[in-house]
């Protein structure tokens, strides 16, 4: 009696649980931020994009980070999709889509899709080169180039060289870094700066036997929030 | 017998067991008070305001005390907390405010009160102006933080059409409210008491403070607005024109000169022997205090007390095992001048040696009172326990310095030195010990608000110093910033000099002195704590420069003193040191390190998008017709 009772309880929990309603989202959207279908680099997740999907109850937007290297990439349901650049976001301006007439564009996704998203940077940085001077310095050298000249023109307020132990380098990860304003740049196809590196290259406090350093240019444009990145460069110390 | 009773029994039962089925369902509730109840009663209607004034909003106060430590006023000495001076970027939803429940309760009271005529006609004007103030402060408060919001003025009732269009509201222009919280000052100031002596509810005084503030909140955002373009809409949601601010200047000025050339408050000076102590007791003192305008009040024995004191005690004289949780940072204590007027970082050096000092205070001689009166230095008492804040013991060996310490409260060690005793003290019993909780950590506690009665520090006691929140020394302020404002700073240097007389200055500061710069140091030294510094900084579009995201190192720390934009993204602290040298003239002598906690490691950055907060993405679908605010 007891037996049965125990397996009925059993069978019973067995059948009791089905499975989720849902699918979890197996869709990748994934690509790059792109100029002419250059990649335009930025700092690490602090640029965003919205994707809205409408049709349910209330609106909220997924937010899409975009990485250090301009590329992005998120995990999606199936289904319609509006994609948009909030006007504060990226050393950036979205452009004009053709279909939507607006800053919106419209994205159908049905299994994975790799997309690239072109802007209008304000800038770009061309030929940047870094590359040690001795043992004690990082010297950087690239050309800016003015890509929007029209009304919405912008100046470059600070050209940077940052230097960090990870491939992390930005205005708010570095260990070293040097700047040249933007009004004694005589020659922006020519832009050259140079930055020492610190006697202990780890910033936690540990003597560093990393013998490796990053290095990054970024541009800081007036007005804009969001710093334009080049490259990130491995310079070896040895 | 027994079947008798029995049957009687029953009968009783059944006949009073029941009544009416109509009487029945519309019995009196016994546990809460019905609307017509509550509307005849003065006695009732106060305390339905008292639940009012207890919603009060608020951001940094002394019940919420880890929102001190989220700039770079103090560092947060309690295990849980240090993510504050970790993470870089302020999430944009962190200050975001939309309390339309308190809003409505508000408008309900006024509705009803207004329509209560068994009450007094005074005793109901004045509640009805009381919620009026609220109500304004509340939107002054949404405005501060989100900028223009639904100006709603009346309780809205659904019909259940199923169609809520006709409640959802636009959001007024930024100017918009602030010009509804000025205007509703002025019409209720007349009806209020002119009282001085009340303080924890609304006055007249009150209403021409939070007018002045408000002004002047106004005033500087059309002024300093146009240094950050983007952090505006197109509809005024969001920014103020320029061609306003001469005119909420001049409000400013207006209200508080109206506080100040009554005479009913004054500065307070009730122990002028001591001016740190007197500092102090401002904010302690609540019998006859002159300056205070509005607190929130606090007593003991009634339920409503509060704990400042025990979290914030120094471990000397710490009457539970806790305390000394909001550490005030070195950038702030070193923006107390010296006496003579000028800015001068704590002397830690001298040309390549360290300065010693025969005393841990001395250090801090010969400063602004208000820095020993805001915080609790080494070398001082609290509660008549002298304060034991050193980080450890320099002794001299193979021809340099080396430094021992211990890893908990006044720790005893052997210093490796020939001829030393076994054991002896080698950290102060209130630390600084980098990363132990409660203790020290940037070699300073907090002394404002900090209760000197017997017992404060105890759970079971607690606390019943105020928090004030309006006070005469901000009006005087007030009244300054609007004066240079408007191109007067003959008149601004006046208003400045009567608060630092009070803090020991014995040279005036002459007009020329009186500059923007000048103002905000005033205004950071003056109210340090009081919940000012974000809200300052955010409406003179300073935020973004001070809070920039760039890592400081210790000299830029110490250097430019006293500029408003000076980049302040990481806390300092300063550690004392003893001398362990036996034989040489500064053995037993004290130096100080300028050192940062190594649990500040990321430099704060607010972003345009911190400007204004987040509207939540339920409220935005729930209302199509508002608008996101600029930069998130």
């Amino acid at each position: 009696m007891k037996k049965i009772f125990v397996y009925t309880t059993l069978i019973l929990t067995a059948f009791s649980c089905r499975k989720d309603n849902y699918e979890a989202p197996s869709a990748t959207l994934s690509g790059h931020i792109t100029y002419q279908g250059v990649p335009v680099n930025v700092s690490s997740k602090d640029v965003t994009f919205e994707l809205w999907e409408p049709g349910w109850g209330k609106n909220g937007a997924i937010n899409v980070a975009i990485n250090e290297d301009g590329s992005y990439s998120a995990l999606l349901f199936n289904g319609n999709y509006k994609l948009i650049i909030p006007p504060s976001q990226g050393p950036f301006r979205s452009i004009t889509d053709p279909e939507t007439k607006s800053d919106t564009m419209l994205l159908t996704i049905n299994g994975s899709r790799e997309m690239d998203i072109e802007v209008m940077p304000y800038y770009m940085i061309r030929d940047a080169k870094m590359e040690r001077n001795g043992t004690t310095a990082v010297n950087s050298s690239c050309r800016l180039e003015k890509i929007i000249t029209d009304a919405n023109a912008r100046n470059v307020e600070t050209v940077f060289l940052y230097l960090n132990q990870t491939r992390f380098v930005d205005a708010t990860n570095y260990i070293a870094r040097s700047s040249l304003a933007g009004s004694d740049i005589t020659d922006p196809a020519n832009v050259h700066l140079s930055v020492n590196i610190p006697d202990v290259i780890s910033g936690n406090g540990t003597t560093g036997d990393q013998d490796y350093v990053f290095a990054r240019i970024g541009v800081k444009i007036s007005g804009v929030e969001d710093l334009l990145f080049s490259e990130v460069q491995q310079i070896n110390l040895k | 017998m027994k079947k008798y009773l029995l049957t009687i029994a029953a009968a009783l039962v059944m006949i009073s067991g029941c009544v009416k089925d109509d009487e029945f369902l519309s019995t009196d509730p016994k546990d809460l008070l019905t609307d017509e109840a509550v509307w005849k009663s003065p006695d009732l209607v106060l305390s339905v305001l008292a639940d009012l004034y207890n919603r009060y909003p608020e951001q940094q106060t002394i019940t919420n005390w880890t929102e001190f430590t989220n700039f770079d006023e103090a560092f947060p000495s309690e295990s849980g907390q240090y993510w504050r001076t970790k993470q870089v970027d302020y999430p944009y939803d962190w200050w975001n405010l939309w309390d339309y429940g308190y809003i409505r309760d508000l408008n309900l009271f006024v509705q009803k009160c207004s329509a209560a005529k068994e009450l007094a006609e005074d005793v109901r004007a004045r509640f009805v102006a009381e919620a009026r103030l609220l109500r304004a402060a509340i939107y002054f408060e949404e405005v501060k933080r989100m900028g223009g919001v639904p100006l709603i003025l009346e309780p809205m009732e659904y019909d259940f059409s199923g169609d809520p269009a006709y409640l959802q509201h636009a959001r007024a222009k930024e100017s918009e409210i602030y010009d509804f919280v000025i205007s509703e000052m002025d019409s209720i100031k007349t009806i209020l008491p002119d009282d001085a002596g009340i303080k924890s509810r609304a006055t007249k005084w009150l209403a021409l403070a939070m007018q002045s503030r408000a002004a002047l909140y106004a005033a500087s955002i059309a002024k300093y607005g146009v240094n950050t373009p983007s952090v505006s809409l197109p509809g005024g949601e969001v920014g103020i024109a320029a061609d306003k601010a001469i005119p909420y200047y001049q409000k400013a000025l207006d209200a508080a000169q109206q506080i100040i050339s009554s005479g009913k408050y004054s500065l307070y000076k009730k122990k002028a022997e001591d001016l740190e102590e007197n500092f102090a007791a401002l904010f302690y003192d609540k019998a006859n205090n002159p300056e205070v305008i509005f607190a929130q009040d606090f007593k003991l024995k009634s339920g409503k007390t509060q704990e400042w004191t025990i979290l914030n005690q120094p471990w000397s004289s710490a009457e539970e095992q806790q305390g000394g949780r909001i550490n005030p940072s070195l950038n702030l204590a070193l923006l107390y001048e010296k006496l003579d007027n000028t800015y001068s970082p704590f002397i830690t050096n001298n040309g390549s040696d360290y300065m010693y000092y025969n005393d841990p205070k001395d250090i801090f001689a010969g400063r602004d009172a208000r820095l020993g009166g805001t915080i609790i230095l080494p070398g001082t008492k609290f509660k008549g326990v002298p304060l034991d804040i050193w980080a450890g013991v320099m002794y001299w060996k193979d021809g340099k310095y080396n430094t021992i310490t211990g890893d908990n409260f006044g720790d005893l060690d052997s210093i490796p030195v020939a001829g030393t005793p076994k054991s002896s003290q080698v950290v102060g019993t209130d630390g600084p010990i980098d990363g132990l909780q409660f203790s020290a950590q940037t070699g300073f506690f907090v002394r404002k608000f900090l209760d000197p009665t017997v017992g404060s520090g105890q759970i079971g006691t607690r606390s019943d110093v105020w928090w004030v929140r309006y006070r005469y020394a901000e009006v005087l302020l007030n009244a300054a910033e609007a004066a240079l404002e408007l191109g007067q700073p003959g008149l601004s240097s006046t208003y400045v000099n009567q608060l630092r007389e009070r803090a020991g200055f014995t040279t005036p500061l002459p007009e020329a002195a009186i500059s923007f710069d000048r103002i905000v140091h005033e205004r950071r030294v003056e109210l340090a704590f009081e919940g000012h510094e974000m809200f300052d900084n955010k409406r003179w579009r300073l935020a973004h420069k001070v809070w920039n995201g760039e890592t400081i190192s210790a000299n830029d720390v110490v250097s430019n003193i006293g500029k408003a934009d000076k980049i302040n993204t990481m806390i300092y602290g300063l550690w004392g040191y003893k001398i362990f040298n036996p034989g040489n003239a500064n053995h037993g002598k004290w130096v100080y390190r300028v050192v940062k906690p190594s649990n500040v490691t990321a430099a704060h950055r607010f972003n345009f998008g911190n400007y204004y907060s987040r509207i939540g993405s339920d409220i935005l679908s729930n209302n199509p017709k508002l608008v996101k605010n600029p930069n998130n």
